[in-house]
């Protein structure tokens, strides 16, 4: 038995769905949040990657390169908001964020 | 079964389990040492795919950089950690449904439809992966290469902007006032009428050595 495409596929639905359950089951912890959303990052590269090794286009590659560009640089921001909450609510839980409710 | 089907195997067990324990990990310590650990199974899965810049790049970017400042954000915040985990499990049965169905029906789709076995014959099959790679992002992709760089420069500048606080009881010198100032502002120069002293002051008593000896008992 030989790993095929679909292999690969399968293994990132089932990571980005682990990250949603992530998601939802962490509302309150904004630091887990932003890592199920890492996770989720990791789940759509490494389908970027499978269709780029077995449809041979390197473009698929590129892409996951800047992907893991931009995020960098949004973990790097939200851990920025994260602390500047922390600073000002002593608290990381997503329900102190109500300062825009009317 | 050949040794890239086990290691497959292997790498995606380990892989959701650590994800699994990431998002179920009580200590947001214990959840960013195994975002390490899924990660490192990640750049493993992309090194089977023949990715081996990529995964490097994983290793090194996520592993060493990423994950050091989630460890550093988490260490630095005292986090009350029960008051956030009010009601984790009460809505987990209906959670955990979507997420099966989510993952069934997707794993159904793909893999029916993607049995590609083999990869599609390469033109280019001695070339290293990290050649081709380099070859296309100095050429084809150099535009988005450097719209890349301002990305990651605004993310640097905007972290930096967003966390710097100036301390209001520090001692600082502006630089700006400094080299603002003349030698006017520094140094007053008096002028007074020159004045000739009448009387030459009085002379001072001869040095008396005994009486400065501070041993006493050694006079002779």
């Amino acid at each position: 038995m030989t790993i095929t495409l679909g292999h690969f596929l399968s293994l990132g639905a089932v990571l980005f769905a682990l990250s949603i359950v992530g998601i939802f089951m962490n509302r309150r912890n904004l630091i887990v949040l932003l890592m199920a959303i890492e996770l989720m990052l990791l789940a759509v590269n490494t389908n970027f990657v499978a269709f780029s090794h077995y449809l041979n286009d390197m473009n698929g590659q590129i892409f996951v390169f800047f992907i893991l560009t931009v995020a960098a640089a949004e973990s790097a921001i939200g851990l920025a908001i994260l602390v500047l909450l922390f600073r000002n609510k002593s608290s990381i839980s997503v329900d102190e964020l109500n300062t825009l409710k009317g | 079964m050949s040794t890239t089907t086990g290691l497959f195997y292997l790498f995606s067990a380990v892989l959701l389990f650590a994800a699994f324990r990431v998002i179920t990990a009580r200590n947001p310590v214990h959840a960013a040492l195994y975002l390490v650990l899924t990660f490192f199974q990640g750049a493993m899965v992309w090194m089977l795919l023949g990715a081996e810049f990529l995964s490097i790049t994983l290793v090194l970017v996520y592993v060493g950089a990423v994950m050091v400042l989630f460890l550093f954000v988490v260490m630095m915040m005292d986090i009350n950690v029960e008051n956030l985990r009010d009601g984790f499990w009460t809505h987990f049965p209906l959670i955990a449904l979507i997420g099966v169905v989510i993952a069934l029906e997707m794993s159904a789709v793909l893999m029916g439809g993607f049995r590609v076995a083999a990869p599609m014959p390469d033109p280019a099959a001695d070339v290293p992966n990290t050649l081709q790679l380099g070859r296309l992002l100095y050429s084809e992709y150099l535009y988005p290469v450097e719209i890349a760089a301002a990305i990651l420069l605004v993310a640097m500048i905007a972290a930096i902007a967003l966390t710097l606080r100036a301390r209001k009881d520090s001692k600082y010198v502006s630089p700006g006032e400094q080299v603002r100032v003349r030698a006017a502002d520094r140094l007053t120069v008096l002028k007074m009428d020159a004045s000739q002293v009448d009387a030459a002051p009085e002379e001072s008593p001869p040095y008396d050595a005994a009486a400065a000896d501070p041993t006493p008992g050694t006079k002779p």
